[in-house]
């Protein structure tokens, strides 16, 4: 028989968790035992300590807000498509807290008995009304419980499986060779200059004989041999060759079957066709790209940007698969960061080796922003600047001439790595961010002493910095100078305070969610500035305020304030785990749309989504209430 | 007197419809078993024109439950294509059909004794009653309310003489209207109005089932 209302309920409850995990038949179930209940402001759905229903419920239009009874604290609240009063599922005992319409309400209430028999069915739901049932019923304050519940629906969603064994192998198409005549300490020095582990000896073309590392090892380091020697004495013969289309599965059975580390790739796969190539279990490694140590080995073997911009593609596929194993997002961060780092010396390694002459003076390559904190996952502008040693008057338009050659050969090749170059100009190669210890001092103490909307946000740039390569000693002098700016001028971390206080959380999502209002990314949200910022900003301000610079990633910074503020750490504490949320999150969205992840469509958000970002406001809105009274700018607003 | 009525042989169906009534009722409002419900019709002439559906769903004690819910569509041998296009039931819809004897039978093995609520009910209660007519059946036992006339004692009425459109009522009450012109559709909106209704005569004051049938000329006792 037809169905209408409970055709309307089925489309209704579709959208949210856990009902979307039902199939159409279960779901179809449910929605016609559905009870349709109408309550009005401030009547209890139950109360503390009543008997547990046979039903839990979904609210449907309205608010139910969830009370501890003892003090009559709003434990929660419960909007659309929010479920409540999961205790039911238990059969037994009395409900702890008390639900109430907080609005005028009509509630759907489902049978427990009939979700039961769907979840012993139904392994995902389990999973999930377990999970979001512990979360329901503990403190709102602590978000960990937050990240719990939606880490488990992650874990329900289904990864999505990775062919890579089927791919065909790359392998390196100009290998390096030699002829049978060639001796061994020859063939060594050409490895070493090639910073290659094997070489194949050839013959017109076609693989005889190979020597890898492990040869030398065995062989020549063990004196059974000379390094006069030829190569064909200690080479291994003959090859494994394979053709050029092979599989890194293929590739991986044959290294297993004859416990070789190498194969030869011949055009038609025969040792009587000419070597086109080499293959080694590194390659193999490094597809699988399952490992931020080889990354960095990669790196640090890479001589054009080129390979470093594959090597950056590489670690983005590192971020998506440690948020699917739910690798903590500061670990994920850390690694990132050292990979970028990696790839940053990289690049000014290289741009050294291209300058014509050595630097004149010390400097230091300062990333800043973002990067600076280590908290850039995707790849975003590039923002940095150079400090160089204090020269002689006569010197410094030499020196500066020669540091920004070198930073716009450094920039660009970051450019092509994927960090694009910063629309605002904020990179090494610009006079404005390319300056002796001297004129960043006054530059600081300019900004300061004499604080303007402008320098304010420069400020919030800058002081985030991180020196990845060069002289840290000019660091800590820079570091150091700044401090007593500060120290002197204290009315600045007010100012400070006032930038961090002017992006306010947005404080429902569902009624007050702010978007912004014009533009390209009209009615889409934010995260970076309604979310992140703020947060950072916060950070910043606090930290600065008791003198402390060496720390500079947002988290370590509220890690170091839990303990110089005791009394203060469970909103530190829930300020970096809404602060973990909100980056993962970010990441994910970036990862998801091929972006920087910034900017939101709201309507894309499922429910679990949007009520985990909601739970990260509360936190922000209590740390800038912080803010807001420690130094008093209340009267400055 | 019994055996009279035995006499007139009315069948199974409707002596059992009638047995639910022999027992007095409570006017406790939180056991008091409702079904709002809705008819579409071919127009507006009760003896001309015929139901093409009837919706329903039962309320005790503020709850709407859609497992005690009925949607029947009824063969039509006259069939006005005028109001297909209101209702959207054509003659040869993809609902499955009953005719006019099978719908009332489970009709009323469905409502029982419930209180009956519809919106402007007189209208649809003559269309039932005339199906029983042309069965040869008694007119319905059930007692009746209409939101039309029951949202007159509340505070939200501010013009007590016009009727009240379910489409106005929809809007005072803050109602999204899914599936409107459809009897299950309307019939869960008059629901929902009913529930608000009551919602805002109980928090002035304790009432019981009498009250609701107070008509509206005597609003002191209210």
């Amino acid at each position: 028989m037809k169905n209408t209302i409970a055709e309307r309920i089925f489309d209704f409850l579709k959208d949210f968790p856990p009902f979307h995990l039902l199939t159409q038949e279960q779901l179809s179930n449910v929605s016609k035992n559905v009870k349709v209940v109408y309550l009005q402001k401030e009547k209890y759905v139950f109360k503390n300590n009543d008997e547990i229903h046979n039903h839990f419920y979904v609210v449907k239009d309205g608010a139910i807000g969830i009370f501890r009874e003892e003090d009559n604290l709003l434990v929660d609240k419960c909007d659309e498509g929010d479920i409540f009063g999961l205790r039911a599922l238990i059969r037994k005992g009395n409900y702890i807290l008390s639900a109430k319409a907080i609005e005028e309400s009509i509630i759907y209430s489902i049978s427990s008995e009939l979700l039961e028999k769907i979840i012993t069915t139904n392994i995902e739901v389990n999973k999930f009304l377990l999970a979001s049932f512990a979360t329901n019923t503990r403190n709102p304050y602590s978000n960990e419980n937050q990240g719990t519940l939606f880490g488990q629906i992650k874990k329900i969603q289904k990864n999505e499986l990775n062919f890579t064994e089927i791919q065909s192998a790359q392998y390196s198409k100009n290998p390096i060779t030699c002829t049978l005549d060639t001796t061994i300490s020859e063939a060594s020095i050409l490895m070493t200059n090639k910073r290659i582990g094997s070489i194949v000896i050839t013959k017109q073309d076609k693989p005889i004989g190979i020597i890898t590392d492990k040869d030398l090892r065995t062989k020549i380091a063990t004196g059974k041999f000379s390094i006069e020697d030829k190569v064909h004495k200690i080479m291994s013969f003959p090859v494994i060759t394979y053709p050029e289309n092979i599989s890194i599965a293929e590739a991986q059975i044959a290294m297993l079957q004859n416990k070789i580390t190498h194969l030869c790739i011949t055009k038609d796969g025969t040792v009587n066709s000419k070597l086109t190539g080499i293959l080694s279990e590194h390659d193999i490694v490094v597809i699988h790209g399952n490992n931020p140590s080889v990354l960095i080995k990669e790196v640090k073997r890479a001589t054009k940007a080129e390979t470093l911009r594959y090597i950056r593609n590489k670690a983005e596929q590192l971020i998506q698969g440690y948020i699917n194993q739910h690798i903590p997002i500061f670990f994920i961060s850390k690694v990132i960061s050292s990979i970028n780092d990696a790839i940053i010396q990289k690049a000014i390694a290289l741009s050294l080796e291209e300058m014509d002459t050595p630097p004149p003076t010390t400097f230091g390559w300062l990333s800043l922003g973002s990067q600076g904190r280590k908290e850039q996952l995707l790849l975003t502008d590039q923002d940095n600047a150079l400090v160089f040693e204090n020269v002689p008057q006569k010197d410094y338009n030499r020196t500066k001439d020669y540091f920004i050659s070198l930073s716009k050969k450094v920039t660009q090749k970051l450019n092509t790595v994927g960090f694009e170059f910063c629309p605002a100009k904020m990179m090494a190669s610009n006079p404005r961010w390319c300056l002796s210890l001297q004129e960043w001092k006054n530059q600081f103490n300019n900004w300061i002493t004499q604080p303007d909307q402008d320098k304010i946000m420069l400020c919030t740039i800058f002081f985030d910095y991180t020196l990845v390569y060069g002289n840290q000693e000019l660091v800590n002098t820079m570091s150091d100078s700044i401090f007593k700016s500060i120290n002197t001028y204290e009315i600045f971390l007010n100012f400070l305070g006032l930038n961090a206080l002017k992006n306010p959380p947005p404080l429902s999502f569902f009624r007050n969610f702010l978007v912004e209002h014009s533009g390209r990314h009209k009615d889409q949200f934010d995260i970076k500035i309604r979310a992140i910022m703020p947060m950072v900003d916060a950070a910043r301000l606090l930290v600065l305020s008791h003198n402390i610079k060496e720390y500079n990633s947002t988290i370590l910074r509220f890690e170091k304030l839990t303990q110089i503020e005791p009394q203060n750490k469970d909103l530190f504490t829930s300020c970096i785990n809404a602060f973990e949320i909100l980056l993962t999150f970010r990441t994910q969205q970036g990862l998801l749309h091929k972006n920087s992840g910034r900017f939101i469509d709201l309507k894309s958000l499922s429910k679990a989504d949007r009520l985990k970002l909601k739970g990260c406001f509360k936190s922000i809105k209590d740390i800038q209430d912080l803010i807001r009274i420690r130094f008093n700018l209340s009267q400055l607003l | 007197m019994l055996y009279w009525f035995r006499h007139k042989n009315y069948p199974d169906f409707w002596n059992q419809y009638r047995n639910h009534f022999i027992k007095k009722k409570s006017f406790d409002l939180d056991i008091t078993r409702f079904i709002v419900f809705d008819t579409e019709t071919t127009g507006l002439h009760i003896k001309n024109d015929r139901i093409l559906s009837i919706g329903g769903i039962s309320i005790i004690s503020n709850t709407m439950d859609v497992s005690d819910s009925i949607e029947l569509y009824l063969k039509q041998d006259t069939f006005n294509p005028e109001t297909v296009e209101i209702h959207g039931i054509l003659k040869d819809g993809n609902n499955i059909k009953i005719n006019e004897k099978q719908a009332i039978i489970e009709f009323l093995e469905y409502i029982r004794d419930a209180v009956l609520i519809a919106h402007h009910a007189s209208f649809d209660i003559a269309m039932i009653n005339e199906i029983l007519a042309r069965q040869r059946l008694p007119k319905l036992k059930n007692k009746v309310l209409d939101t039309g006339v029951l949202f007159k004692k509340t505070e939200l009425c501010h013009v007590n003489s016009k009727p009240y459109s379910l489409d106005e009522l929809c809007a005072i009450f803050n109602i999204k209207k899914h599936d409107r012109h459809t009897a299950s559709g309307d019939a869960y909106i008059t629901g929902l109005i009913f529930l608000k209704i009551l919602g805002e005569l109980t928090s002035k004051k304790r009432i019981t089932l009498k009250d609701l049938f107070y008509n509206r000329n005597r609003p002191g006792l209210l």
